[in-house]
């Protein structure tokens, strides 16, 4: 650890300028999955006391959550409760309170991990990645394993979600109630028709197949289709054959009416 | 000096005098202490299941002056962990053989963490492999075996009405104890006759000081008073700090003897997970018979159980599992026919319940499948089996006192919640199933048979000022409560307030050696000497003035008589009963179980501190519903995969059902106030509950644990 | 840099990048707080970092300039026990005590926001800490004996 250099800007301008010096060090929110890194990264550039990067705001027909808010000031926002309930369904199967009080949407779409609980949510509310430089459409966010769209040097400031009065549902299944990695993490809204699924391939997955069943109104039809859209693995967690089953029974459930 | 108007101790709920200590951080667990100039200690382990370990090489591009290096040519006594068998190394050797991953291989210890994690990225272990063997199935050497035989079986098999057979499989558990194993070694020059004679403290996180100081003692060619064993502040033990701090004590004191400096050897989370004991994993296979009429006439029974790579308690496990295979059940003819064998696995060992709960898991679900197939309920056929007073055990041990099978059911039904299944809406059935299911065991307290005799355990009393009072034992709190229920023990047969008590260090140079924190002893045994010591320095402070002192050691009532080589008699002195009954919710469409009640009536003879026992209840009961839910592990190439806490996963509060403990007294004469043993009963009955609730809620039957939503989900597809 | 630590300011000189958890038990001589994992997943490393719990081995130091940290060493007032301090030991509450400290921080969190909790909101807020030995059912009662 100590030989870990800490970098602490002043503001989110000197954050992007310190990150373009110190191509090797890594933005630090909360540090739920940084700090658990092995080996650590050369530096870290810590953002969790910028107020730029913090607080929900409403405006332009959009929601936009600060990329270091916590879980927690966003399940208890009234805002996302009323317009995005699933983020707050989804940021309560987090860890527990130590993990909501500083896990950040932030981090989680950094760390790209493909069983991150709220990245189903944001796929199926279509949201938008804002960084310094531009913004980036969720569905275009991920692009390998652990891999982002994100430049070197590009830093995410927040995350912007479209009100268009869609209703996007969530579920998790993991293997306790608390603190636990997602066998399955699904969230879909029917229209417009989003199926977006995590732990079942090596990216948080839209099921473009299964979104095109459920398009047409065909339920069913959705039901079957997502088995093949997925690739999910056996591994310590799980088994592949559980993970198709129950990913198909959870659309099934979240589909009902 | 005494004080006759205090009110008795034993049955009331006192405080706990480390009560203060624990909610303050004034509490110091080993990791905890400072140790001004102490050295950093690290164990380097194998990377393969087995083999011969070729070579060790210390990379020259690091400066191996700045850190010690500990090789097993660095240990002058022999080079064993001592236990039961001499067949563990403390330190794999060049040239010989590597018998499972995590093996230990070398020692290093620096003045800092981050030099000592430098010389660990410096040392190659080159190993010639060998083909594993990991299936307890493909096992090729055996440690021990063990039948039990009672009647005739094979008649009776052939005879029967209805003849039911039925395999089941338990899996590896941690103990995952909040504390991870360490120790901190203290090398001391010492003064005597041998100038410069040189020995060793060590203060740890273990229940058995006396185990850790023998091993010690053989390892490093040390006489007893050249050897201190210290038992810090431990947090958690359930068995996996029995025997396994012995090797985290071998490796401090070669590391501190070779620096010339105390030295900290504290496992971090992962280390432990996956180079630590668990308990043994195996597969039970059961054939009973029974009259058209319910009557059970005979049970022939078949465990195996992995013991890993190497020997450590295993025969001992394999014992508690034979001798309560049948159940708490009476039948006229048995048998039981008990192996452990070797894998290339990490060695097992012990964990609360030491083989009881993998053979009472199969026992229990038994009586399910029979009634099933005969088409009773299964509580009836109990209330038919069930052992009473005159009854003969599996062994031929013929139950004279405080039999409490029916009181404990009684108890449980009686206390049980209404239960209700959630009513189908409209022509759909309910996505969650609602179950329960009921189990009825029991435990033996202190060691088998003649276990108590050769331990021959050891406290002392003293008076060490008017209306003073120490007791010196080295039984260890680990949570139990020990302590406080011996200062009630001693308190009350002196006839003094419980505050004129206190209780002495866990140190070997100070206290005598009680026998091991194990084996559910702790009150009725060691409880049981300190009653008789206390009572004796009573009746002699009548006469004599303080300071005084009486020993007592151990004698086996002459009541218990046991056969070791036929394996018939009486295997304990009394018995401690339970019955569980377990409610839980499935979700069809995911296999996930909730378990949302659980409650337990359990006989402990006495419960000496009912808030404490409750506490034992409570928390064993927890373990059995992760051991019977989440607690799996998985392996690739002879290594636990689950190898975190990210992914060993124990229940959360939100995981952890209601539990409900009703303490039903059935006094035991042998024990101190009526005590029985408590500590190991609570895990043996939740798992075949659950199962058994499982069944009930979906008509699947899962005859293994843990019953993940993997198993419970193709087990619903499939029925 | 510099915070307040159970009420004091103190300053610290480690590199920014050390954990919390590492500056309180070894430079500051706080052992109150535990490891228990290193991973974030036990609980036993709880602090309060301006009132919130977290898990101190995800936190470097660096993080907590300026802030307010709490350690269960910091609950008791001058040595006179808190309620719930109180209510842990009379209910049995803590058996080895290994995860006692983080489990009493995260109770003191949560009723300094809610002082009527009911079981299940315990339950929540206590799910980020581990216990081995109780099976939570004494220290759900504890904390429900605290409400006011």
């Amino acid at each position: 650890m100590p030989d870990v250099t800490y970098l602490r800007p002043r503001d989110v301008a000197d954050a992007v300028r310190l990150y373009g010096e110190h191509p090797d060090c890594r933005p630090l929110a909360g540090g739920t999955d940084l700090m658990v890194m092995r080996p650590l990264p050369r530096a870290l550039l810590d953002l969790w006391h910028l107020g730029e990067l913090k607080g929900i705001r409403r405006g332009d027909g959009a929601i936009e959550i600060g990329a270091a808010e916590s879980y927690t000031g966003i399940i208890g926002s009234a805002l996302v409760r009323e317009h995005l309930p699933a983020l707050a369904a989804a940021s309560r199967t987090i860890g527990a309170a130590q993990i909501q009080n500083r896990g950040t949407l932030g981090g989680n779409l950094a760390n790209a991990s493909p069983a991150g609980d709220t990245l189903p949510v944001l796929l199926a509310a279509d949201a938008v990645v804002v960084t310094d430089r531009r913004a980036i459409p969720v569905a275009d966010f991920f692009i390998g394993y652990r891999k982002t769209a994100l430049l070197p040097g590009e830093l995410i400031v927040a995350v912007r979600f479209p009100l268009d009065g869609r209703v996007v549902r969530f579920l998790k299944v993991g293997t306790r109630a608390a603190q636990a990695i997602s066998k399955v993490v699904l969230a879909v809204s029917r229209a417009p028709a989003r199926i977006a699924v995590g732990s079942v391939a090596e990216v948080p997955l839209r099921a473009r197949g299964a979104e095109q069943a459920l398009e047409r109104g065909d339920v069913a039809g959705a039901v079957t289709t997502i088995a093949a859209d997925i690739r999910p693995i056996d591994d310590v967690r799980s088994t592949a054959a559980y993970r198709r089953a129950v990913t198909r029974n959870i659309l099934r459930r979240l589909l009902e009416p | 000096m005494t004080d006759s108007a205090a009110s008795p101790a034993v049955g009331r709920s006192v405080p706990r005098r480390e009560g203060a200590d624990k909610v303050t951080g004034r509490a110091h667990y080993t990791d905890d202490l400072v140790v001004p100039g102490a050295w950093y200690g690290k164990t380097i382990r194998s990377t393969v299941a087995r083999g011969t370990l070729r070579a060790i090489t210390l990379d020259p591009a690091f400066d191996w002056s700045r850190v010690v290096v500990v090789t097993a040519d660095d240990i002058p006594g022999d080079n064993v962990v001592q236990l039961i068998r001499d067949d563990q190394p403390a330190l794999a050797r060049v040239g010989g053989e590597i018998r499972h991953q995590e093996e230990p291989v070398l020692l290093l210890a620096a003045p800092d963490k981050g030099l000592l994690e430098e010389a660990a990225r410096h040392v190659r272990l080159a190993y010639e492999a060998r083909e594993p063997v990991l299936e307890l199935e493909r096992a090729t050497e055996t440690y021990h075996t063990i039948e039990i035989v009672k009647g005739d079986v094979a008649t009776a098999l052939r005879v029967a009405d209805l003849v039911v057979e039925r395999t089941f499989r338990v899996g590896l558990q941690e103990q995952l104890y909040i504390e991870p194993q360490g120790a901190i070694a203290f090398p001391y020059r010492g003064s005597g006759p041998g100038a410069g004679a040189s020995g060793v403290t060590v203060i740890g996180s273990l229940q058995c000081p006396y185990y850790v100081h023998r091993a010690l003692k053989r390892a490093l060619g040390l006489p007893d008073e050249q050897v201190v064993v210290i038992q810090a502040e431990t947090g958690g033990g359930f068995g996996g700090k029995e025997e396994y701090p012995s090797v985290v004590a071998i490796h401090a004191a070669l590391l501190a003897r070779k620096a010339g400096r105390p030295v900290r050897l504290i496992y971090d989370r992962h280390e432990d997970l996956a180079a630590t004991t668990k308990r043994h994993p195996g597969v039970i296979t059961h054939r009973t018979g029974v009259g058209r009429d319910g009557t059970l006439t005979a049970q022939d029974i078949e465990i195996v159980l992995d013991g890993g790579a190497y020997c450590t308690l295993t025969p001992v496990v394999l014992s508690r599992a034979a001798i309560h295979a049948a159940g708490a059940y009476a039948c006229p003819n048995v048998r039981i026919r008990a192996r452990a064998v070797a894998t290339n696995t990490p060695p097992n060992g012990a964990f609360r319940g030491f083989g009881a709960p993998q053979s009472l898991f199969a026992a229990e679900l038994m009586v399910e499948h029979v009634a099933e197939r005969l088409g009773v309920a299964s509580l009836d056929l109990r209330r038919k089996w069930m052992l009473r007073l005159g009854d003969s055990t599996a062994t031929g041990q013929v139950l004279t006192e405080s039999v409490s099978a029916e009181l404990v059911l009684d108890a449980a039904l009686k206390a049980a919640p209404t239960f209700q299944r959630p009513r189908p809406l409209g022509s759909n059935l309910p996505r969650v199933r609602r179950g329960r299911g009921l189990s009825l065991v029991f435990h033996g307290s202190g060691f088998t048979g003649s276990g108590e005799k050769k331990l021959a355990g050891k406290v002392a009393v003293e008076c060490t000022a008017p209306g003073e009072f120490r007791i010196l034992t080295a039984s260890t709190e680990i949570g139990q409560g020990t302590k406080t229920i011996f200062s009630q023990i001693a308190a009350d047969a002196l006839g003094v307030p419980i505050d004129r008590v206190t209780v002495g260090a866990q140190d070997t140079s100070l206290v005598p050696d009680s026998g091991p924190t194990v084996a559910s002893r702790t009150a009725m045994i060691v409880g049981g000497l300190i009653r008789d010591a206390a009572t004796e320095l009573q009746k002699r402070l009548t006469q004599e003035r303080p300071p005084l002192r009486v020993d007592r050691t151990y004698v086996q009532p002459d009541t218990v008589h046991w056969d070791d080589a036929t394996y018939r008699g009486d295997a304990y002195p009394v018995y401690a009963w339970a019955c569980t009954i377990a409610d839980v919710d499935v979700a069809l469409d995911t296999g996930e179980v909730r378990v949302t009640d659980v409650v337990t009536a359990v006989d402990c003879g006495k419960a000496i501190h009912p808030v404490m026992a409750e506490g034992q209840i409570e928390g064993g009961s927890l373990q059995a519903v992760g051991w019977a839910t989440i607690e799996e592990i998985k392996m690739r190439d002879g290594r636990y995969l689950n190898d975190r806490l990210a992914t060993y996963l124990i229940p959360t509060t939100l995981d952890a059902p209601r539990i409900r403990t009703i303490l039903v007294e059935n006094p035991y004469s042998g024990g101190p106030f009526g005590a029985k043993g408590i500590g190991e009963l609570p895990m043996d009955g939740p798992a075949p509950a659950i199962i058994a609730a499982i069944h009930d809620a979906t008509g699947a039957w899962i005859d293994e644990v843990p019953a993940t939503p993997e198993k419970v989900l193709a087990a619903c597809a499939s029925s | 840099m510099r915070f307040v630590l159970n009420g004091r300011s103190v300053a610290v000189d480690a590199p920014g990048s050390r954990r919390l958890l590492d500056v309180l038990r070894e430079d500051l001589g706080f052992t109150g707080t535990k490891e228990g994992c290193g991973e974030g997943e036990c609980g036993a490393c709880s602090v309060l970092i301006d009132g919130a719990v977290v898990d101190s081995c995800l936190v470097a130091v660096g993080q907590v300039e300026g802030c307010n940290v709490v350690t269960v060493e910091g609950l008791a007032d001058g040595g006179q026990l808190t309620a719930l301090q109180q209510a842990f030991i009379e209910h049995g509450a803590a058996q080895c005590g290994i995860c006692t400290p983080g489990m009493l921080l995260a109770a003191h969190a949560l009723l300094q926001q809610n002082s009527q909790p009911s079981d299940g909101d315990v339950r929540i807020a206590l799910a980020g800490n581990l216990c081995r030995c109780t099976g939570y059912t004494k220290i759900i009662d504890a904390v429900l004996a605290c409400r006011t």
